[in-house]
């Protein structure tokens, strides 16, 4: 019983930390809470929230990935394009989700069959992404497809009387289908592996290789995913959207409890950490004279104060588990 | 003769070296005058000068980060830390027009030399922050350097207010733009850091002590090395040259800007640490090796502009060297043409 609550631990804290800085908020502005602002947390950050369920997949197997902001600008960049020169909506969403899941295919070979760095290889692939954004153009793109519009206007009422818009709808349902991959099947289990100990998970027979590729071609399909809700969301392509995706992304998925080294964390935990980051955002737009830098500042804190909880909630485990040996041993 | 080839091509240098003469070999085509070097105003001008020039800002920072690499660990947060030592360099000079009797006099907010130190000083210190996370909290070196490029680039604009700062001060121009002996003043700054870390590297034993913690630190710690100790300092160093590039950069520019100073500098200097030869694994250096990824990226830049290519491609170009350097760094990937060689090995072998 103590064992599960250990390994609970991070996510609980996460939790409570987000919670607290709700309560934060609501006691200092009036009309912080509310159920509109509870939602809008979703709205403005559904697609940092896709991007860190791939984000969580690869960080889970030891990896990391740089590319995914210029991927998601890439995706913007193409939609807008295509759109613009009158191609159907059917035709362009599955075109760019095949484009983005294949760039992240060929960085999985890199990484795979090739043993480049994942932090190389991916480097490689964002600067391929946010070159190919400003071949296709250096200016912003305006969508005025209808069903785009459409979509992104279309607001679903909730029994309270509020609203969500569509990619709120993406984003929940793609989280659970990731949170169901990684902890109901057989290839979320060979990520957790993997990320324990590659070695192992090969000698365990374990198809290891088809799983790497597989990870990064999923990340690839999440940042497409990700682009294509942001479009909804922005409705332009523009070469310098998300310039900084990967970042709040990789942060999201450690302040969700998520160990960089592989292994150990989830996408609920995940998740709370883009909700984490959605909080301060909002709590500094309601404030309203603090300056942007400091959202950076506060999150640079934050993850500090995350690791550390981390790093301490660690030791005493291994310590006890240096123990029991010992007496086993003695025994 | 095929064997010494044969070590040649071994050498680890050999690929990146490769590359680099390519690049000129498609300069010496397409750019006229890429080789020409002019004795101009007391100083040598030329491309090629000028490559060498804007490789230090890189090249000084790829120095410090291969020690940290070598040990196994990686520093993310050197191009927030050039925006920092920039930003408060660029602060403490400030500088004012003031009349006095006729003449409009610049007056400084302190002395450049202060300013100087201090800028430095604060970069020491960031990068002991870092050494201490890495150290002593035992935190993964990429996610303790992860905080301060998050919040390093917050603290660049609190310092700037937000703004860029120009500065007037004209002394201060010559760290980046002044020249001694008709070369560039920067070249001779680089020149001593890596001069005087290779002889610390190579001449002592640290620099096997960096390579034994970055193969394994738990049994380089048993054997009596001081591991915490030299992973410490390795942070600090790195986090202080990249705030000497830090100097370099806003003297160049002749101005701080705590946003965009730096922006994607640890990517570069990666890169041109992993292009030099040096494993991300850490457990092998290889100083020259970093000099000439930071001076081959710089070349890539500077190509790319010269022979009139957009600059939007730039970063595609950039990505297929990448690719490149990186395939032909791989085992697997030279395998896959030698296979025959391979064969023949393994028939020895049986």
């Amino acid at each position: 019983m103590k064992q599960i609550d250990k390994k609970h631990l991070p996510f609980i804290v996460t939790v409570s930390l987000f919670l607290l800085m709700y309560i934060a908020g609501s006691i200092a502005y009036p009309n912080f809470l509310s159920i509109q602002v509870f939602i809008n947390l979703f709205i403005d950050n559904a697609f940092l929230g896709i991007a860190a369920v791939g984000m969580t997949f690869v960080i889970l197997s030891g990896g990391i990935d740089l590319s995914m902001g210029s991927v998601v600008a890439l995706v913007t960049m193409l939609s807008a394009d295509l759109l613009r020169k009158e191609v159907p909506p059917a035709v362009v969403i599955p075109l760019v989700l095949l484009a983005a899941s294949g760039i992240g295919a060929f960085q999985g070979i890199m990484i795979q069959y090739f043993k480049v760095q994942p932090f190389i290889a991916t480097l490689a692939g964002m600067f391929f992404a946010r070159g190919a954004c400003y071949l296709i153009s250096i200016d912003t793109i305006n969508i005025d497809n209808e069903w785009y519009r459409d979509v992104s206007m279309a607001a679903i009422e909730l029994p309270t009387g509020d609203f969500i818009s569509i990619n709120v709808l993406i984003f929940l349902l793609f989280a659970l289908f990731g949170w169901w991959l990684l902890r109901f099947t057989r290839f979320g289990r060979t990520v957790y592996a993997i990320g324990g100990s590659e070695q192992s998970a090969v000698l365990m027979g374990l198809p290891v290789n088809r799983t790497k590729v597989l990870i990064y071609t999923l990340n690839g399909f999440c940042s497409g995913l990700a682009g294509i809700v942001f479009t909804f969301y922005m409705l332009s392509g523009y070469a310098l959207h998300c310039k900084d995706l990967h970042m709040d992304a990789i942060a999201a998925v450690v302040m969700g409890g998520t160990l960089l080294t592989g292994g150990v964390g989830s996408i609920g935990g995940s998740i709370m950490g883009v909700l984490i980051l959605g909080t301060i955002q909002t709590i500094i737009n309601f404030q309203g004279t603090l300056s942007s830098w400091w959202t950076r500042i506060v999150v640079g804190i934050l993850i500090f104060a995350f690791i550390l909880m981390q790093s301490l909630l660690n030791q005493p485990v291994r310590m006890m588990g240096k123990k029991e040996k010992t007496v086993k041993k003695a025994a | 003769m095929q064997f010494k080839t044969k070590r040649l091509q071994e050498s680890t240098l050999f690929w990146p070296f490769m590359v680099l003469v390519l690049l000129l070999l498609i300069n010496a085509f397409l750019t006229r005058g890429f080789f020409t070097i002019e004795w101009k105003d007391g100083r040598f001008s030329g491309i090629l000068v000028d490559i060498l020039n804007r490789s230090t800002y890189i090249g000084i920072i790829a120095i410090g980060l291969t020690l940290v690499i070598s040990t196994g660990g990686i520093d993310i947060s050197v191009g927030s830390v050039v925006a920092i030592s920039g930003a408060i360099a660029a602060y403490l000079i400030g500088g004012e027009l003031v009349l006095q009797g006729d003449q409009q006099i610049l007056v400084t907010r302190t002395p450049m030399g202060v300013a100087i130190v201090a800028a430095l000083a604060a970069s020491l210190l960031l990068g002991m922050w870092n050494g201490l996370l890495v150290s002593r909290l035992r935190i993964q070196p990429i996610v303790a350097t992860l905080i301060l490029m998050v919040a390093g680039r917050g603290i660049a604009q609190l310092v700037t207010n937000g703004q860029i700062i120009t500065i007037y001060y004209k002394p201060y121009y010559f760290i980046g733009n002044g020249t001694l002996l008709g070369i560039p003043f920067s070249i001779y700054i680089l020149l001593a850091v890596l001069i005087l870390v290779i002889l610390a590297t190579r001449r002592t034993a640290l620099g096997l002590f960096f390579e034994s913690i970055g193969v394994n630190r738990t049994a380089s710690r048993y054997s009596g090395i001081q591991e915490q100790r030299i992973v410490f300092w390795s942070y600090a160093f790195c986090a202080f040259c990249a705030g000497v590039s830090g100097l370099l950069v806003s003297s160049n520019v002749k101005s701080a800007d705590g946003n965009n100073a730096g922006d994607l500098f640890e990517l570069d200097a990666i890169l041109a640490v992993v292009i030099g030869g040096t494993s991300l694994n850490g457990g092998k250096f290889n100083l020259a090796g970093s000099i000439l990824g930071a001076i081959i990226i710089q070349t890539l830049t500077t190509t790319i502009y010269s022979i009139g290519v957009p600059p939007q491609v730039n970063l595609v170009i950039k990505s297929i060297v990448v690719f490149l350097v990186s395939m032909l760094q791989s085992e697997n990937f030279r395998a896959l043409f030698q296979l025959n060689h391979k064969n023949k090995l393994i028939r020895s072998a049986v």
